[in-house]
């Protein structure tokens, strides 16, 4: 027998309580550790963006076009290693329902600031080559079922062509992997095929993607941009590739802080829970405390058992939570067509450790008063009670 | 016999509200090593206070109690704490058990703050609960064994760490007579065969005549009534 006996013992000494109280944890770190993976996905975009990538887009807002001969400008700025541009599409596959963000790019310029996607190589040449070519992201061609030299429409629920018609027809040439945690889950084609159809707005481009020479010479490339195009028709607005991934996150609504309110509203009421459970059992066990004390346990260490005993709940809740969101994160993950839409769900190792972390912290605030009161309890005064 | 506890002018009052209630004045007392003291007296003649006192777990309000040439009342929290567990083993009325912990574990309790090894509190459980007639019980919790077995798990608790004095508060206070008799005549046992000084509160005049010596308090001074075991 140790304390580690002794903390166990009287923590699991009323199993119901126990359970209740091992549960109510359990279910706010099943919250924290699934929202942490989604949130992880959500905010990929800024985690996975290179530090020297800047994305130009029109003041207004990214959802409004520019003209295309900005490209050819913002290559010639001092500065500028690469650059390129997308258009966005708004694809779905027969059904508007079966969506596929799929972007309008110039494939050679655009493969060259995004060394992160992964291309065999002859592929990337066909991809190159081909106008009509639809280069496919491995989890969309997986969920689609697609293979190289099938032909398929896409149609935009945006575009529309000369002929009336929002259908265009892709032959798939290229299916592209992503490198590491780099996502493959949207297609892209040669953005002049698709401009020269166009009924509207040709000639008209979403972003631009800046490669900058070196991550020291983002400020004054963006600032060189943003000033070139001040006061013309459609002023530019240029971010980091973090930023603009961020704020395109954000265009939902403000994820982390819904998640903060979701998270610290659980939490909070755990808290409370917890933390008055904790003192009430304490107070039951105040006569106890005290014959210890009178065996000669000194109050530090009854202070130390009683904190241990929180925090020994708090992580066996906490672990049992995070363990049953790796499950449920896992399962989710491996659900068909998951991936096409939510690439990378898993459960990010940092939300596993900030779990751990919270939880050591929950224990620790739901202990400290109960630790502070069997610290303080007198002796004569709880023996004298009996 | 060499004097084991030396209590000089020692004084207790407590302040209840407004009110200051003096338990005992200017006590002295001397108990000798091996000595069996039972300590009588009406409801809130200090019984319980001195019992306390003498085991370092309440402090006098004047005078000194001094164990062994350490003076008791003189030392911090930390130390009193480790000295009661190096001296002192005590035995309640109503045996305060660890209800979690089984009849071996209780016992074990105390060594949990010596630096014995595993087998070494193993040995000293098993050597205690055989003295105190509990070797087959071990591993019952309180709940399973009755009022006399589980104060003799008490007093096997108490024993455990070899201390030089056991303190017993009304030790038999909550047991059948024939519990009773068992638990005084293991008390008697470890007075005699051991050498542990016992000073036991009690109000039962039977049980009293377990010890060497009745005290009787009274008033906040002793009066001696009888000097030699009548069992």
């Amino acid at each position: 027998m140790n304390d580690l006996t002794l903390i166990r013992k009287n923590l699991f000494r009323k199993k119901l309580r126990a359970i209740l109280l091992t549960l109510s944890i359990l279910i706010a770190f099943l919250i924290f550790g699934v929202l942490g993976a989604f949130y992880k996905v959500w905010n990929s975009g800024a985690e996975l963006a290179a530090d020297n990538r800047l994305v130009t887009v029109n003041r207004i807002n990214f959802t409004v076009t520019m003209p295309y001969a900005y490209w050819g400008r913002i290559q010639a700025v001092e500065g500028v290693e690469a650059a390129s541009f997308a258009n966005w599409f708004g694809g779905y596959y027969q059904e508007p329902t079966r969506q596929v963000q799929t972007f309008a790019v110039d494939p050679e310029s655009y493969l060259n600031v995004y060394p992160e996607l992964v291309f065999e190589p002859e592929q990337r040449a066909a991809f190159i080559a081909n106008r009509t070519c639809l280069a496919v992201g491995r989890d969309i061609a997986d969920f689609y079922g697609w293979s190289l030299g099938d032909r398929i429409p896409l149609l935009s629920n945006i575009w529309q062509k000369s002929d009336g018609s929002s259908s265009w027809e892709f032959d798939i040439c290229a299916v592209f992997d992503g490198r590491e945690d780099y996502p493959a889950n949207y297609a892209m084609f040669h953005y002049e095929y698709y401009n020269e159809d166009l009924a509207f707005n040709q000639d008209q481009i979403g972003w631009i993607v800046i490669q900058t020479q070196s991550a020291d010479m983002n400020a004054s490339v963006a600032d060189t941009i943003d000033t070139m195009f001040a006061n013309s028709p459609a002023e530019t607005e240029t971010a980091t590739e973090a930023a603009f991934s961020e704020g395109f996150a954000n265009q939902f609504g403000n994820i982390a802080l819904i998640l903060l309110f979701v998270v610290g509203s659980a939490f909070s009421t755990i808290l409370i829970i917890v933390g008055f459970t904790m003192v009430t059992a304490i107070n039951e066990r105040t006569g106890e405390i005290a014959v210890m004390k009178t065996l000669g346990f000194p109050a530090p260490r009854i202070f130390r058992m009683v904190l241990s005993e929180s925090v020994m709940l708090s992580l066996v809740g906490g672990l049992l939570g995070l363990g049953l969101a790796w499950g449920m994160v896992t399962l989710i993950a491996a659900a068909p067509g998951v991936s096409a839409f939510l690439p990378g769900l898993s459960m990010p190792q940092n939300v596993f450790i900030a779990g751990v972390g919270l939880a050591v912290l929950l224990g620790l605030l739901t202990g400290i008063i109960p630790a502070i009161n069997a610290q303080r309890v007198k002796i004569v005064t709880a023996l004298g009670k009996q | 016999m060499a004097s084991l506890y030396e209590l000089k002018d020692l004084s207790k009052r407590y302040t209840r509200g407004k009110e200051s209630i003096t338990i005992f004045e200017e006590l002295t007392m001397s108990i000798p090593q091996g000595d069996f003291i039972a300590i009588m007296g009406p409801s809130g003649s200090g019984k319980t206070t001195l019992l306390n006192l003498l085991g370092g777990i309440d402090r006098p309000s004047s005078g000194s109690v001094e164990c062994e040439g350490v003076r008791v009342d003189k030392l911090s929290e930390g130390k009193l704490a480790k000295w009661r567990s190096q001296h002192v083993g005590f035995i309640f009325q109503f045996y305060n058990l660890m209800p979690t912990l089984t009849a071996a574990q209780n016992v074990e309790l105390p060594l949990l703050l010596t630096k014995l090894s595993g087998k070494q509190r193993k040995d000293r459980v098993a050597t205690a609960l055989d003295i105190v007639g509990l070797a087959d019980r071990k591993g019952h919790r309180p709940r399973q064994l009755s009022g006399g077995q589980q104060q003799r798990v008490a007093i096997a608790r108490a024993i455990v760490a070899d201390p030089k004095v056991l303190l017993c508060d009304e030790p038999t206070g909550d047991l059948d007579r024939a519990s009773a008799d068992e638990i005084l005549e293991t008390l008697q046992l470890l007075n005699k065969e051991l050498g542990k000084t016992i000073v036991m509160v009690t109000h039962d005049p039977s049980a009293a005549k377990y010890a060497a010596r009745e005290l009787h308090l009274d008033k906040g001074r002793f009066i001696e009534a009888k000097a030699e075991p009548a069992q």
